[in-house]
């Protein structure tokens, strides 16, 4: 009943943050057709605006917009006048999830054991030196361990492409520059709720009860310790599979997140609302799928 | 639960936690130099010099940058703007954030769902859409508003603003989610239902039980909230939002000192020192941060 | 593990997946094309009627050829799908007469009626062609294009049969042959586009009338193109594959090049700045002049900038070797005049110069000596994204220390992201303002219309009658040597009489590449190379 009501409210949910959008783009200064050489006379900048309707009223533009969407046609793009902005959200989506996909396994599969660690070494050696390289990743930003990662692994080394989108060789390094900083995250957070989890009265009990088993001690604690990363998890796969303006910039990668930062400097209306409203859909369906694993993991927590 | 978390308590805990000490002293020590550097420096900021790339050394101890500026003072100065922007983050994040997150997963229902929609919606637009049209609409508006009211040399003042602004609107959301995940668990476990069929009201069921138990993950959260906010700033500069020149912060002179990372020369310390200094400030709010947690937590008792 | 074990299978499962994906989409990449050269920003268009930036233009002109060409090496308009052409005594009328083996990709003839289609669509206001200006000089064009004039057969271009076209013009401007080598005039076919529209370069086959056909245009990815075997001068194309790659970090692009992933880079914007002093001395690094000047505007509708005895000031308070010196560090030349030397048949006035001495004089006699009682000043720039060397903002920190230096002023820097800064500018609401302008033909009148009264790229408040009337009897006049002289005291009147602009320097262009594997590439001063005449060295 409760995911139900959920999804029920997608629809205008979604509605709601594209309007908001296509009204935030459209008030800002500046507009798709400002270039640093003005056309030869004002009347063609007017028929600019009349060809792409933009001499509409804003309701009547987000109508056509919507009834566009409907067909699944969000117009052509104003800055790339010989495209659709559907056709570059279908070239350049699947290259920004095929990415975020990898940089969120990489994410899990390595922040997820070196979590565990830290918390189980709490206050050791370990975890001090752990604790320090989670440090590290988080706070270091993407334009420099891209950089950094091609310096070593693709100069010296030789070892991988300096750039582009090619091979399966061409996605490793953009890999790790994206998900290392997720790896950061979620050990801090996996170490924060099960270090907590580990001194719960259930753990407690348990021990107490004599369950040896370390290994099966750590799958109960993990059960409820992974509730924080899992929550984080609905928001982190939007981010990841929505493109990072600054990897795709660095490394020359064809997906859509350079197309959003660009979209919005150059003012081009329909590919910012078309982005945007991607990027929503795929928010509210993620953070709604995680909020039903939610109950699955933790079956204490009941949604009415 | 919570036996003794009295004040004084709380406080011996934290003093007897070495590493946080030491942060505390090592964070404050920073604080203190950023604000007392102008007073030190041989050096004004926008100072140029003929020494362009200078290689650290006597008269520039931490090296020149491109317009022969001294990298040290430079870095000081753009601390400045780093913490007062995380800060500023923080504190947004903090007050939103926990506030919004533990009314939503304590009161539930239809509370729960509006305040959440509400966050998702933020959540949901791309927060670069956020800064561009905060700057780009509200920096005219602001800087007239400024000059009309106070005087023209305030006028600088505006993009700091806005910016804190606008990453303030983005800080706080993960922070709401995330309590209110807690809270959510929180709320039906055993103890808590045994206060209320005790009689206990919900603010002391918020106090006594619900809040020093995401205590923990609220500190550790909101210290990756300050490199977060810091990182983001950084962002919006890399796309040319950032803070005005000549000034820099942390984030801007970390940004040029990447952008030097090439296979033909590098200007290494342009990137090392300013990102030690972040490193530093980041690794000593962390401590803080432990410290800080387990002296709230007392049921922690992880050695 | 056990199966109640959720965390762990869906972490298996997400990992599985993953790894299937990769194998799937990441399979299967063509070969390595002949000529890899990054191009810069992603083309805005590849239609020739509607490009405008330097990288469309060089992707363009490769697919679609006009009635002249570029010569590789001097820039020059030489012969392309016209094979000769008769002028008029009063360089008015030009007859064109068209290849007999011009032929489109797909076979089918080119003709002068396509010519005149081609024309007259560029200045059809349903495209909304923003170089439609290029066409203007032709009889009857601007007025149909604006609206006021419905019958396209007034405007001056017609076929007299297949092969044969004639143009009149309004004026005799020397530089028409040059302007027809230019992307706005190439010829396009009529009935592809008429079929489908704005999407036309996405359905194949396009037919084609330059050098290359276009195989592939994936946004940000790579646009590869296709020698073309029916093109009239199909036996010089030196390559049969080429891939032009957008770029936007001029670190990326150095890693790509020394790495020798690309063959060529020739965008100026990927060079990393920083390094230019080091870089000029390598032997695949070239650099050359070309036709861009780097000037500041001055805002003449606001106080105290409506007082020339200011703009001189500051103008001559800019030491701009040191800025050439210090942060462009491409060997770019200080700029003395508007104009760059080099332009055909013109010879630049003398500008200004620099003279702090005076600079402080004039500031004085215009009742600010010593900078005291003069308002705090904005200096406008464009941010730049990507991590770009941000050039614009180190200038504008000298130019602040420069003017706070010699003249005791105040400047706040403010910097907005592109667009903003346009709508600021055009607005003219700022009071300095950094800007730059790329010559879009070889003629000083592309660097002096410019300025005059309701010119849409003026932008700084200034009207003039006297500087309106020297350009247009300049344009009116057939006898070069008396044009270049009203150019002249024209371009007295926008530097030194009255100091609308400080002009700082010089563009200097660049291309890195291999001389001992690339060849058929030369410096010339539009910064034009076409690409079928570049090959690698056998």
């Amino acid at each position: 009943m409760y995911f139900l009501k959920r999804i029920l409210t997608l629809l205008p949910l979604t509605l709601l943050i594209t309007l908001l959008a296509f009204v935030l783009v459209r008030v800002s200064p500046g507009g798709p057709f400002d270039k640093e050489r003005a056309p030869a006379s004002p009347e063609i900048e007017k028929q600019l605006r009349a060809k792409y309707h933009l001499d509409e009223s804003w309701p009547r533009q987000y109508l056509r917009f919507l009834g566009g969407a409907v067909r699944g046609d969000l117009g052509p793009s104003l800055k790339y006048r010989n495209h659709n902005v559907t056709d570059i959200l279908l070239q350049g989506l699947p290259v920004s999830a095929l990415l975020g996909t990898l940089a969120f396994g990489f994410a899990m599969g390595l922040g997820i054991p070196w979590g565990v660690f830290m918390a189980v070494r709490r206050g050791e050696g370990g975890d001090h030196t752990a604790g320090f390289l989670a440090l590290l990743a988080v706070c270091v930003p993407g334009f420099v361990i891209g950089p950094l990662l091609v310096m070593v692994l693709a100069i010296k080394l030789d070892w991988f492409p300096v750039a582009l989108w090619a091979s399966p060789w061409h996605a490793v390094l953009p890999t790790m520059a994206l998900g290392l900083f997720y790896a950061g995250k979620i050990s801090r957070l996996l170490r924060e709720s099960m270090s907590g989890v580990l001194h719960l009265e259930f753990v407690t009990a348990a021990r107490a009860r004599g369950v040896g088993n370390p290994a099966l001690l750590m799958k109960h604690a993990l059960r409820v310790a992974i509730l924080p990363v899992v929550s984080y998890s609905g928001p982190m796969l939007a981010d990841l599979l929505t493109g990072s303006f600054v990897i795709e910039n660095l490394f020359q990668i064809p997906g859509i997140g350079v197309f959003l930062v660009n979209s919005l400097q150059n003012r081009d209306y329909p590919m910012t609302a078309g982005l945007v409203m991607v990027f929503a859909v795929l928010l509210l369906t993620l953070n709604l799928l995680v909020d039903l694993l939610y109950v699955k993991l933790d079956r204490r927590v009941k949604l009415e | 639960m919570s036996t003794a978390s009295t004040p004084v308590s709380n406080w011996r805990r934290f003093t007897r936690n070495r590493p946080a000490v030491a942060s505390a002293a090592v964070l404050g020590a920073l604080v203190l130099l950023t604000l007392a550097w102008p007073w030190l420096a041989p050096y004004r900021p926008e100072a140029l010099g003929d020494a362009q790339f200078a290689p650290p050394g006597g008269a520039h101890w931490f090296g020149t940058d491109f317009l022969g500026r001294d990298q040290l003072t430079r870095m000081f100065y753009g601390a400045r703007v780093s913490l007062a922007v995380g800060a500023a983050g923080a504190a947004v994040s903090l007050v939103l954030g926990v506030l919004c997150g533990a009314v939503a997963g304590y009161v539930g229902g239809r509370v729960d769902g509006i305040l959440m929609r509400f966050v998702d919606i933020l959540y949901s637009l791309p927060s670069v859409v956020f800064a561009i049209v905060l700057i780009g609409t509200f920096e005219p508006m602001l800087k007239a508003w400024l000059v009309k009211n106070f005087s023209e040399s305030v006028v600088p003042l505006a993009r700091p603003l806005l910016l804190f602004t606008s990453l303030g609107a983005v800080s706080w959301l993960t922070m709401a989610r995330i309590v209110r995940g807690q809270v959510l668990s929180l709320r039906h476990r055993l103890f808590v239902e045994a206060s209320r069929t005790a009689g206990a009201t919900h603010v002391g069921i918020l106090r006594k039980h619900i809040l020093p138990n995401i205590a923990g993950i609220v500190i550790a959260y909101l210290t990756l909230t300050i490199p977060t906010v810091i990182l983001y700033e950084s962002f919006l500069s890399y796309l040319g939002l950032g803070i005005q020149p000549p000034h820099a912060s942390l984030g801007t002179l970390i940004a040029e000192g990447a952008g030097q990372i090439n296979p033909i020369r590098v200007y290494w310390w342009m990137l090392v020192f300013p990102g030690g200094l972040l490193a530093l400030l980041l690794l000593a709010l962390n401590f803080l941060g432990d410290g800080l947690r387990d002296a709230l937590e007392p049921r922690g008792g992880a050695k | 593990m056990k199966d109640d074990h959720k965390p762990m299978r869906w972490l298996r499962f997400i990992l599985h997946t993953s790894a299937l994906i990769l194998l799937a989409a990441c399979s299967g990449s063509g070969p390595r094309a002949d000529l890899v050269i990054l191009n810069g920003a992603e083309p805005e268009s590849l239609d020739p009627g509607i490009v405008t930036g330097q990288p469309d233009i060089r992707a363009s002109g490769a697919l679609f050829e006009g009635l002249t060409r570029y010569d590789a090496k001097t820039g020059e308009p030489i012969p392309g799908l016209a094979e000769r052409w008769d002028i008029s005594e009063n360089r008015k009328t030009y007859t064109f007469h068209l290849r007999s083996n011009a032929v489109w990709s797909t076979g089918e003839p080119i003709t002068a009626r396509d010519f005149v289609y081609s024309w007259l669509r560029v200045l059809a206001p349903e495209l909304a062609a923003e170089y439609s200006g290029q066409l203007f000089f032709i009889k009857n064009a601007e007025e149909f294009n604006t609206g006021k004039l419905t019958n396209a057969a007034l405007v001056g271009v017609h076929a007299l049969d297949d092969r044969t076209l004639r143009v009149e013009l309004h004026s005799p401007i020397p530089f028409f042959l040059s302007l027809c080598a230019f992307s706005t005039l190439a010829v396009v076919p009529q009935s592809h586009i008429e079929k489908h529209g704005d999407r036309w370069l996405s359905v194949q086959p396009i037919p084609c009338s330059g050098a290359y056909e276009l195989v592939e245009w994936r946004l940000n990815d790579r646009i590869r193109v296709r020698k073309n075997p029916r093109y009239w001068d199909a036996a010089n194309t030196r390559n049969s594959v080429v891939d032009l790659l957008p770029v936007s970090s001029p670190n990326t692009a150095l890693n790509l090049f020394l790495k020798g992933e690309a063959d060529i880079v020739w965008d100026k914007t990927l060079v990393p700045v920083e390094l230019l002093d080091a870089l000029r001395q390598r032997p695949d690094f070239h650099s050359f002049d070309y036709i861009g000047t780097y000037f500041i505007r001055f805002n003449l509708t606001k106080e105290p900038f409506k007082d020339v005895r200011v703009r001189q000031a500051l103008a001559l308070a800019v030491d701009k070797r040191r800025l050439v010196e210090r942060i462009t560090r491409g060997g770019e030349r200080v700029a003395e005049s508007f104009t760059p030397p080099g332009t055909a048949g013109y010879a630049p006035p003398a500008g200004l110069g620099y003279d702090p001495a005076r600079a402080r004089r004039l500031l004085a006699e215009a009742g600010y000596p010593g900078g005291k009682g003069f308002r705090r000043f904005d200096y406008l720039m464009n941010s730049a994204a990507g991590g770009g060397a941000k050039i614009d903002e180190k200038i504008g920190v000298e130019l602040q220390a420069m003017w706070k230096q010699e003249l005791g002023l105040d400047v706040e820097l403010r910097t907005q992201e592109w667009k903003v800064y346009l709508a600021s500018q055009r607005q003219l609401d700022y009071d300095t303002c950094r800007s730059s302008w790329i010559g879009d033909y070889n003629d000083a009148n592309t660097f002096l219309d410019m300025f005059m009264s309701n010119n849409g790229n003026n932008r700084t408040g200034w009207k003039s009658e006297r500087y309106d009337e020297l350009v247009r009897r300049a344009n009116q006049q057939p006898d070069p040597r008396e044009r270049e002289r009203i150019f002249q005291s024209a371009e007295m009147l926008l530097l030194r009489e009255e100091t609308v602009v400080a002009p700082i320097y010089f563009y200097a262009g660049f291309f890195a590449f291999d001389t001992n594997r690339i060849e058929g590439i030369w410096p010339n001063i539009i910064d034009q190379h076409p690409i079928n005449a570049i090959g690698r060295k056998k």
